[in-house]
């Protein structure tokens, strides 16, 4: 087993989070959203480092977890480990399983020597698609994995997801992400398979070692220049432009009946009933120009026209 | 690239590591909750009972896991009945268990106030678990305040091991000291996992029902005697913790004594390794004399705990010179930062160096109600018909905010309908008012105010929202659901003629995924005058099974980007990159999709089609 690893640690060019893991507690914060199994990979690091005789503790939040809200486990081990959070600026790695959470906890890395081992699959919330006012730019996280790479000197950021899917099991993907993460732990890698087949659907097991293997032939491989390069070209799709602009809704008072329509479907609130019972746009400031009343209503009461 | 370990510190690390190995296999991870089901079951009980609520819901999941013959576990209406079922089987002679959030415990003082006079026969122990930070709660409280109140115990673990171990402990405190015991957790604990080793179940005698009216019926003439023994009770009490192991001095330099416990004395030690500490087993009482001969040895005293300063007001009492919460901050969740930073405050620690953090704007990620929730047209309704709404607690509590953004209040289990009540009682409102409770938030607290709202006749719409399960606390059984916590068959309540009995006229029962019924009972409903109920039913999609039915897409040539559909803040929903007049047009996640379609209800054309399958 031990000329296992060394082969391996020869073989890969790998950080390491642990050399002094006797006196101070190594630091591993694993961060997604709510479904993606964040807990699942900590308990297979928690499980793994108790094996392996440190002692550890994983502290994570329930309640809001299964609601795609944003999800994170602390993991500490070492030969003595009191408080089971790890403090700002203190991670040895940081485990992201969706691009934008990595980017929320970036804070917590070590700065100089954290590592960032990200997948780079992208869990766009309805909230960054709220703007409906024309053109508005989605509201998901701009920074680009080259980006990041120039902010910090140890971003590993996959397509775990991607890969995964291939596979034939996109939940593969944080397999994938405990390979990338073994790497950077001195722990045997056959004991990191034994764990992960313990903790992973029997008939996934195959899928899960090839995720495994991926994640850590990612590492072998990794070359942060030409990812940067990669990225860069990829990167910023080009905005169509748009060229047909509106005005705000008119209202033909005689074609409305009341009806109530617009008023109840406009998502911005901003039509109401007058006294007369007829639609009204009484907070013009707050409408997007997103066409729903026009579209709704019956009568063809509401039209917005083009501006000129 | 980062700097490579050499290949023989490696090897060093792993000698290291299979050395300790030796030391720690014969434990294993367990969340805080786990170990003190583990506690539980160890100590012998017999009967636990408990309402789910975040951050104790695990507790009694783990406990229905263990063998029926061994104990009781049954999920109660609600945290005050668990209480009294958990207080019936200390009279019938056999230890008694039940647990809570810390809102839970306010719902079950009632209980308690007139039980701690009582005392118990078989042991009676309480665990509170708070919840410092509100990572899922209304509130902040702390609910050590209780144990004053009640004049009960509270001991405070600090980690999963404690959590067993002062769990086990506290029946024979219970039962030497004839007082129920509280077991005080909080989020932190509850849900982090560290190393436990366990023991085995021991078998406690039943010791039957003992028949003695001027202790176990509280008439006045009783209860005034029993005052007088709850406070001969504290002082025994005192006594015994005076040579507690609960209680442990770890001695350091005399500059400074901290006297800590709970969650915050890891803290404590992850910043002051070296310093003085007495670590604290009970936040009440406290061991007088030993807490007298801590502040002989040290120069100066500074209490950490979490929340309220309730050890640092025991201590002020008895007249000591003391520091705590002029340092550390009163409300909040503690983390090492937090500690370090009081310590700072202190002179203790140098200033905290200001890290170069690295300067991302975060995204912001809400919580959400899941791709096809039934709960989603309730809120989509009562938006369009201007609603003044009072929410209730549960997933549903997630509609106060945008886009749904349709709950005016929110104030604890079932306030919905008495809140609802009095607002029309006000005259005042001119909206329709509706008050909105889930089903097993309507079991815990809103039939009452239900009778009560006809009985007054108030001019409120109901609307009960059942998705067939307890589902904000990960998907509980209760009496509506036909089944009990160990998901045996059991009897189910059937609304229809429970709200019938009541005395409610006017009652509707309606599919969720119907958008235009639900807006159409909801309209008539808020015409009635009187209490009108509408009862929405379709099961929730996460639990007790988590569904998934064939995904609808969008054809994105006839899409106008009107976004209707994004109305209802659906995590499948997104923007494609395709614009329609300036206007994103939107696309479906068909791995999210779970074919509830509503957005096709809402759309305003009929580009959402179901997937078209291969035949």
């Amino acid at each position: 087993m031990m000329t296992e690893l060394n082969q391996a640690s020869s073989k890969n060019a790998q950080p390491v989070a642990q050399t002094q893991v006797a006196k101070v507690p190594v630091n591993v914060l694993i961060v997604g959203v709510g479904g993606q199994g964040v807990i699942m990979v900590s308990k297979v690091l928690a499980s793994l480092c108790q094996q392996q005789g440190y002692e550890v503790k994983q502290s994570e939040v329930h309640g809001m977890a299964k609601r795609g809200g944003s999800v994170f486990s602390h993991v500490r081990f070492g030969e003595k480990v009191y408080s089971p959070t790890i403090p700002v600026g203190q991670a040895d790695v940081l485990v992201a399983l969706e691009w934008a959470e990595g980017l929320r906890w970036l804070p917590y890395l070590k700065p100089e020597t954290g590592i960032f081992i990200a997948d780079t699959q992208k869990i766009v919330p309805p909230f960054a698609c709220r703007d409906r006012k024309h053109g508005a730019a989605n509201g998901y996280a701009k920074e680009t994995v080259a980006d990041i790479s120039q902010m910090i000197s140890n971003c590993y950021a996959a397509d775990a997801g991607t890969t995964a899917a291939e596979l034939g099991n996109a939940r593969a993907a944080n397999t994938l992400l405990l390979g990338m993460l073994s790497t950077t732990l001195d722990f045997p890698e056959s004991e990191w398979r034994d764990i992960i087949s313990k903790f992973v659907p029997p008939k996934t097991i195959d899928i899960n070692m090839q995720a495994f293997d991926q994640g850590r032939e990612w590492v072998e491989r990794y070359d942060p220049a030409a990812l940067a390069q990669g990225q860069a070209e990829a990167g910023s799709v080009a905005q169509q432009p748009h060229q047909v602009q509106f005005e705000l809704p008119v209202i033909t008072e005689a074609w409305c009946k009341s009806c109530d329509i617009c008023v109840k479907f406009c998502p911005e609130r901003c039509l109401s009933l007058n006294e007369n019972q007829v639609a009204e746009l009484t907070k013009p400031e707050l409408c997007t120009l997103c066409r729903i009343c026009e579209r709704l209503c019956p009568d063809f009461a509401i039209s917005l026209n083009y501006k000129h | 690239m980062p700097q490579l370990a050499e290949n023989k510190s490696k090897t060093t690390t792993i000698d290291q590591a299979s050395a300790k190995a030796k030391r720690n296999l014969d434990a294993r991870p367990m969340m805080g909750n786990e170990a003190i089901a583990r506690g539980v079951w160890e100590a012998g009980v017999r009967v636990a009972a408990a309402y789910p609520g975040t951050p104790s819901t695990e507790i009694m999941e783990n406990l229905g896991k263990y063998p029926a013959e061994d104990l009781h576990a049954e999920w109660s209406t609600n945290e005050k009945v668990a209480l009294d079922v958990a207080i019936g089987g200390s009279f019938a002679g056999v230890r008694s268990f039940t647990s809570m959030k810390h809102v839970g415990l306010n719902v079950a003082s009632d209980s308690l106030m007139s039980q701690t006079y009582i005392g118990v026969n078989g042991a009676l122990v309480l665990v509170v678990c708070d919840d410092p930070g509100i990572h899922s709660s209304q509130n902040e409280q702390d609910s050590r305040i209780f144990g004053q109140l009640a004049m009960v115990p509270v001991l405070e673990p600090t980690d999963a091991q404690e959590a067993l171990d002062y769990t086990k402990l506290a029946f024979d405190i219970s039962e030497q000291f004839d007082t129920p015991v509280i077991v005080r957790s909080t989020t932190r604990l509850s849900h982090t996992r560290s190393l436990v080793k366990t023991g085995p179940r021991k078998e406690v005698p039943c010791k039957g029902f003992l028949e003695q009216p001027t202790k176990n019926v509280m008439i006045p003439g009783h209860a005034r005697v029993r005052h007088g023994a709850l406070l001969e009770r504290e002082r025994l009490l005192k006594e015994y913790l005076e040579d507690s192991e609960l209680n442990r001095w770890e001695e350091g330099s005399d500059e400074v004594g901290i006297v800590t416990l709970s969650t915050a004395y890891t803290y404590v030690k992850e910043m002051m390794p070296d310093a003085s500490v007495l670590k604290l087993g009970t936040s009440y009482p406290l061991p007088e004399a030993k807490i007298r001969e801590f502040y002989a040895s040290v120069k100066r005293v500074i209490v950490v705990e979490e929340l309220e300063p309730i050890i640092e007001n025991q201590l002020k009492v008895l007249g000591l010179e003391v520091e705590g919460k002029s340092l550390f901050p009163r409300e909040g969740e503690f983390s090492t930062e937090v500690v370090q930073e009081g310590f700072a405050n202190a002179g203790l620690l140098p200033p905290i160096p200001k890290l170069e953090l690295i300067d991302i704007q975060p995204m912001a990620r809400p919580p959400l109600l899941c791709a096809g929730c039934p709960h989603t047209t309730a809120y989509m309704a009562l938006r369009a018909l201007n609603s003044r709404v009072s929410g209730d607690i549960g997933c549903y509590t997630l509609a106060a905010v945008e886009p749904l953004k349709a709950i005016d209040t929110s104030v604890a289990m079932g306030s919905s309908i008495g809140n609802a009540a009095g607002i029309a009682m006000a005259g005042t409102e001119t909206r329709p008012i509706v008050a909105t409770i889930g089903d097993s938030t309507f079991l815990h607290a809103g039939i009452p105010p239900l009778i009560n709202a006809v009985y007054n006749n108030a001019n409120i719409t109901v609307l009960l929202l059942d998705n067939h399960i307890t589902a904000m606390t990960g998907g509980q059984h209760h009496p509506g659901t036909g089944k009990n916590l160990r998901g045996e068959v059991a009897p189910k309540v059937d609304y229809e003629a429970l709200i019938k009995s009541i005395g409610v006229k006017w009652f509707r029962k309606i599919d969720s995924y119907n958008m235009g019924s639900v807006f159409q009972s909801l309209r008539e409903a808020t015409l009635y005058k009187g209490v009108a109920v509408v009862i929405l039913d379709r099961p929730c999609v996460l639990d007790p099974v988590k569904l998934k039915g064939p995904a609808f897409q969008v054809k994105s040539e006839s899409c106008t980007g009107c976004q209707a559909c994004m109305n209802l803040g659906c995590p499948a929903i997104s923007w494609s990159d395709e614009l329609y007049e300036g206007h994103h047009k939107v696309q479906i996640d068909e791995a999210a999709c779970i074919g509830c379609s509503l957005c096709a209800q809402v759309g305003s054309t009929n580009c959402i089609q179901p997937v078209e399958t291969e035949h």
